[in-house]
């Protein structure tokens, strides 16, 4: 007897001017499973997403809810048919119940005059009693991430929804609440309703999930059934070719030198990390690994002294630094690539050429501190060469550029200074998978060129990829280091995540 | 519009180009349009009211803004670095009242202004420090301001203007004399406007305010001291308040306490108009003053054309109005 079909999916395509974001894609929900769907950034996940959730309109292709073949103009549409949305960041108003905000689009599609604060607290308190022990009353601000994640998953359900996808929900969760998190999961799928899971989290999509639909380069692979598979088999087919050909050569046993470009000796922040140690030498790039709110970027953070209250030695070249402010990390040769590209990286509205040389303005400037905006500009072309950025103009600005040309600026903007070691904090996140090999070529360029490379990154296979060694932090310390053959995702995980049991089945 | 390709790039990049890019010194977009407007009021104006074209309104025209004039850099200055100051009318005032009453006890005028304008620097550091290290927003604290100094203002001269008959000539030559026919104070004007527009497009120092106002937390993980960096343009911006002040001062011979109420806002819509941005990042010299001479050129029209004064306020209103709705139409269609 086959369970009955929720959600079909038939030659879905959208494309992005000449970027083919989808194409020809086939996907099917049951009620009652629980379906990941695995893919690289840039394979067309989120697309396929908000076309299910009515935020995109699909270029062809047919979408049946119950089979019958329907369209989804809007997000209201979506819900309408049951399809729930909870979104990988919580857009929740901090300032108000959590009834009223599991209630509001009722709320706001209501006709009624007055609010009815105690009908909205009964019926928030029988959603809620579903998925755990949280106060309807509460003001949100006061909840953990996790239990705003609920209310989050109480939005959706209030809407009576039999179809809801997760956008890499445990992102910003402990392993605890993540495991907790999953059990309600379950619980929700016991109930017949179809489940739609994202995530990049191999040993997620193995310990929790029925299928696995895998996307590349918005084509449609292949679904498997989890039973049948190993998570070798899902990478595999996610990455589409061995993933040795994908990144750079490695530094070979007659490049290594023992030489060290950069260590560091007992770092210690107040709160964020303690007792940080490590070398960095010269030619090799460095991984920095562990699960995201380890205390990672913290630390990098930490030795360029862009926050936190830090303490400890940082030794270049055998000198000892004496840092306080970034801005004397940036004069010793030592730079920060951020996470965040448009959020802290660049100036989105101001040219290329001057965010390539905001972080040295003196560079381009004569004695008496007036900005030569040739020089600038030649520098700007320079850089953009070497890195082959792709533009018309340097004039032009940054706002107007692929995510891969952009991230390519933001690095430009670290080579300006002719740094000495860069940190590298996500290096391609939000990047397509074309830009990605090239970023990645780039730094292996570097490395041997000289500069000290450390790359931190959520993505396994990329750190395992283009890193020489790797170090493992969790909670703020240091768990661990692996190399050559050591450096498997499972055991990357195991560092990572050791104090936690029971999520890393297949890890152990 | 959240994700744009190839085409789009190019389509957008021509655009730009044509426009005038910011290399080269081409004719920027919004400057050359508030030329224009400005060149067809005055065509227009000089054949409907025979006073327009004469050399008189045209020297009144130019006193009108020109001391306002150095307030508007302070103001495009401070909003380029992504700040605001409701308090520059009292400020100006403000330097008027200390320089006026230390003269009248007896302090030589120029160090009285030199005291005043020490003190607005005062006020502006003030307001410094509570944007940067007790974190408040720029609006709040300088509305609180705005108030204070009014206050002081009318507290240091019991609400009555200060007459400063004494004043020495020389003195009053900065505000009342002219040089070859030209008035001082346009002099003046002119020197600081040419010095500061060059110095906020070439120097390292006012770079960082760009960076700064476009986006701080860019700015800052570029090493960018980026409090700093907003310290001092508030601090600034109350500065060439008090050298208005002073100027003020010497011009009108007298030091009024009620001066300035409402200046707030017309030295902020000229410096919209000229396209500086409320959010930061993006503004001329040039500019704000193309559209402090709008605005002047369009009060004078209206005196001229006996159009009632209430009248002007809304005009006025309208013209920023539809500057900004204008610019959030382009900021808009960029993406």
């Amino acid at each position: 007897m086959e369970t009955p079909v929720l959600l079909k999916i038939s030659g879905l395509s959208k494309s992005f001017g000449p970027v083919r974001a989808l194409r020809d894609v086939g996907f099917e929900l049951r009620a009652g499973e629980i379906h990941a769907i695995a893919g690289e950034n840039g394979a067309g996940k989120s697309t396929l997403m908000k076309v299910i959730d009515g935020i995109l309109a699909p270029d062809s292709g047919d979408i049946q809810v119950d089979g019958r073949s329907v369209s989804i103009p809007s997000p209201l549409a979506a819900q309408k048919l049951g399809i729930g949305f909870v979104h990988q960041e919580i857009a929740l108003c901090p300032d108000i119940s959590v009834a009223e905000n599991i209630f509001m689009s009722l709320t706001n599609a209501s006709k009624a005059l007055l609010m009815n604060y105690r009908d909205l607290e009964k019926r928030a308190t029988a959603i809620l009693a579903r998925l755990g022990n949280i106060d309807p009353a509460a003001t949100v601000r006061n909840l953990s991430i996790s239990q705003q994640q609920l209310v989050e998953i109480a939005k959706a359900l209030t809407l009576d929804c039999r179809i809801l996808i997760f956008d890499e929900p445990t992102a910003a969760l402990t392993e605890r609440e993540a495991q907790k998190l999953f059990e309600i999961i379950h619980q929700l799928a016991g109930e017949g309703i179809g489940i739609i899971y994202i995530s990049h989290r191999m040993a997620e999509i193995f310990d929790n999930c029925d299928r696995v639909t895998v996307l590349r380069d918005g084509r449609y692979i292949t679904t498997l059934e989890i039973a049948e598979t190993t998570p070798e088999q899902v990478v595999a087919s996610m990455v589409g070719r061995v993933i040795d050909s994908l990144y750079p050569e490695k530094l070979r046993d007659d490049e290594r030198s023992e030489d060290i470009l950069l260590e560091i000796a007992g770092l210690c922040e107040a709160t964020a990390f303690r007792d940080i140690s490590f070398q960095l030498r010269k030619g090799e790039i460095l991984g920095i690994g562990g699960l995201i709110g380890a205390g990672r970027s913290e630390i990098v953070k930490g030795i360029c002294r862009l926050e936190g209250e830090v303490t400890g030695d940082v030794i270049l070249r055998g000198k000892r630094l004496s840092l306080t402010h970034y801005g004397d990390s940036i004069a010793a040769g030592i730079v920060y690539l951020s996470e965040d590209r448009k959020g802290d990286g660049l100036f989105l509205d101001m040219s290329i050429a001057a965010n390539i040389s905001a972080l040295a303005v003196d560079r381009i400037a004569t004695r008496s501190g007036l900005i030569n905006e040739r020089r600038e500009k030649q520098r700007a072309e320079a850089i953009g060469k070497q890195l082959s950025l792709k533009c018309g103009h340097v004039g032009q600005p940054v706002s107007t550029l692929s995510g891969g040309n952009q991230q390519k600026v933001a690095i430009a903007k670290m080579l300006s200074v002719d740094p000495k070691v860069i940190f590298l904090d996500e290096p391609t996140r939000g990047v397509d998978v074309g830009a990605k090999a090239e970023i990645h070529r780039i730094l292996r360029r570097l490395a041997r060129d000289g500069v000290g490379i450390v790359v931190i990154s959520s993505e396994l296979p990329e750190l395992i990829g283009i890193c020489d060694r790797v170090l493992i932090v969790r909670e703020g310390r240091i768990t661990g280091e692996v190399a050559g053959a050591e450096m498997t995702e499972e055991n990357i995980m195991v560092l990572a995540s050791l104090a936690d049991e029971g999520r890393q089945r297949s890890a152990a | 519009m959240s994700i744009v390709g190839d085409s789009m790039d190019s389509t957008t990049q021509a655009a730009r180009m044509g426009l005038g890019a910011r290399f080269g010194g081409l004719i920027r977009m919004r400057e050359t349009g508030l030329i224009l407007i400005i060149a067809v009021l005055f065509g227009v104006m000089s054949f409907a009211s025979p006073y327009f074209l004469t050399w008189d309104n045209m020297r009144a025209m130019a006193m009108a803004f020109a001391v306002e004039g150095i307030v508007v850099v302070g103001m495009t200055i401070l909003l380029i670095s992504g700040g605001i100051d409701l308090s520059v009318g009292s400020v100006t005032a403000l330097a008027m009242v200390v320089a006026g009453l230390l003269f009248l006890n007896g302090m030589d005028p120029w160090l009285a202004s030199l005291v005043a304008i020490a003190a607005c620097a005062a006020i502006g550091a003030f307001m410094g420090f509570f944007v940067t290290r007790v974190g408040l927003h720029h609006f709040i604290v300088s509305l609180a301001v705005m108030v204070i100094a009014r206050g002081l203002c009318l507290l240091g001269t019991g609400g009555r203007p200060l007459g400063l008959y004494t004043l020495p000539p020389e003195f009053k030559f900065i505000g009342q004399g002219a040089v070859g026919g030209i008035p001082v104070v346009i002099i003046i004007f002119i020197v600081f406007v040419i010095l500061s527009d060059f110095m906020l497009r070439r120097t390292t120092m006012f770079r960082k305010v760009f960076y700064t106002g476009s986006n701080e937390k860019a700015a800052a993980y570029s090493g960018i001291r980026t409090r700093k960096v907003v310290f001092l343009t508030t601090t600034l911006c109350s500065t060439l308040c008090g050298f208005a002040g002073v100027i003020y001062m010497a011009r009108f011979g007298s030091a009024q306490p009620t001066f300035g109420a409402g200046m707030e806002l017309n030295v902020i819509a000229a410096a919209v108009i000229g396209g500086a941005s409320l959010t930061g990042g993006i503004g001329t010299i040039l500019g704000a003053i193309l559209g402090t001479v709008l605005l002047s050129v369009v009060s004078s029209s209206l005196a001229l054309l006996d159009v009632s004064v209430y009248w002007q306020d809304i005009i006025r209103g309208s013209i920023l109005l539809t500057a900004v709705t204008a610019d959030y139409y382009f900021n808009k269609r960029r993406g």
